[in-house]
């Protein structure tokens, strides 16, 4: 038995056990496809159509490589809005100890092409999300929390 | 998971029928453009109904896969974009630039048939 079944033992924050909320461990390719799949079940849960779920499935895949690529580990975390937030719909957390984004300016640039910003897919995702912030360092790694509200 | 490459008279199909991780579809990549040289293909099927999602990486990954088997003498087209998937990939500005796409594998092979064929081009060329 996996003492997943007793959250409370967990004092972790991961581990909460928050309704709707799931904190997916990224480490390898195959991490990043379980993280979209988590994200587009939240999704539609959360009464997304289809076509929006995939589209939140794909900000998450593009987040998640980011962590595989430049930051080797870090997490995504899939919740849905709570009651502070002025809107329903899921908010998607992703965060790593990696070397953080030197440009983000840069990062973000784009425009309608992804050849523009430095491959990071983080222009697309700012674009199609409804709240989107950045926080990024040498030192801390780097946390993009990105927001998207039901229509 | 491995994608079954199929060879159908001078083509080679592939289709994709689960979720694949970033190593999946370079892998499927470099096995085609491998095969289209042991099969002496001139054409080349991707049906990607299967894939989840379409995300810079695999757009990436696909142009990159057509223009290397371009290099090898053979024509790709892509078949099977689902519509959420479309919706997305035009939401997120990602391109297949120039790599045609088709339908399905139905139309995907008409696509493939349609194309001058190169001998006879060439014989043209020469007179």
């Amino acid at each position: 038995m996996s003492n997943k079944a007793d959250p409370s033992r967990d004092e972790t924050e991961a581990a909460r056990p928050v309704e709707g909320k799931k904190t997916i461990p990224i480490r390898t390719v195959a991490d990043i496809v379980t993280a979209r799949q988590g994200g587009r079940e939240l999704a539609l849960q959360s009464g997304f159509s289809e076509t929006e779920s995939t589209l939140i499935a794909t900000i998450i895949s593009e987040l998640a490589r980011n962590i595989v690529l430049y930051a080797q580990s870090g997490e995504i975390i899939l919740e849905k809005t709570g009651p502070n937030d002025n809107h329903r719909g899921v908010i998607i957390i992703s965060r790593d100890h990696g070397p953080g984004i030197p440009d983000v300016q840069r990062a973000l640039v784009g425009g309608y092409s992804t050849s523009g910003g430095l491959g990071l897919g983080l222009c697309g995702v700012r674009r199609m999300v409804d709240e989107f912030y950045i926080d990024t360092g040498t030192e801390k790694g780097t946390t993009v929390t990105a927001k998207k509200w039901l229509q | 998971m491995e994608v079954p490459i199929l060879k159908q008279r001078n083509y080679l199909i592939a289709s994709v029928q689960a979720v694949l991780t970033d190593q999946d579809l370079v892998n499927l990549r470099d096995r085609l453009v491998a095969q289209v040289g042991r099969f002496r293909s001139v054409g080349v099927i991707l049906d990607v109904t299967g894939l989840d999602v379409m995300d810079s990486f695999s757009v990436r990954t696909l142009r990159d896969m057509a223009h290397m088997i371009r290099l090898r003498g053979a024509d790709t087209v892509i078949v099977g974009i689902q519509p959420e998937v479309a919706f997305s990939m035009v939401q997120l500005g990602l391109s297949l630039e120039g790599v045609p796409t088709a339908l399905d594998l139905e139309e995907g092979l008409a696509y493939l048939d349609a194309r001058p064929k190169r001998s006879v081009a060439r014989k043209l060329n020469e007179q």
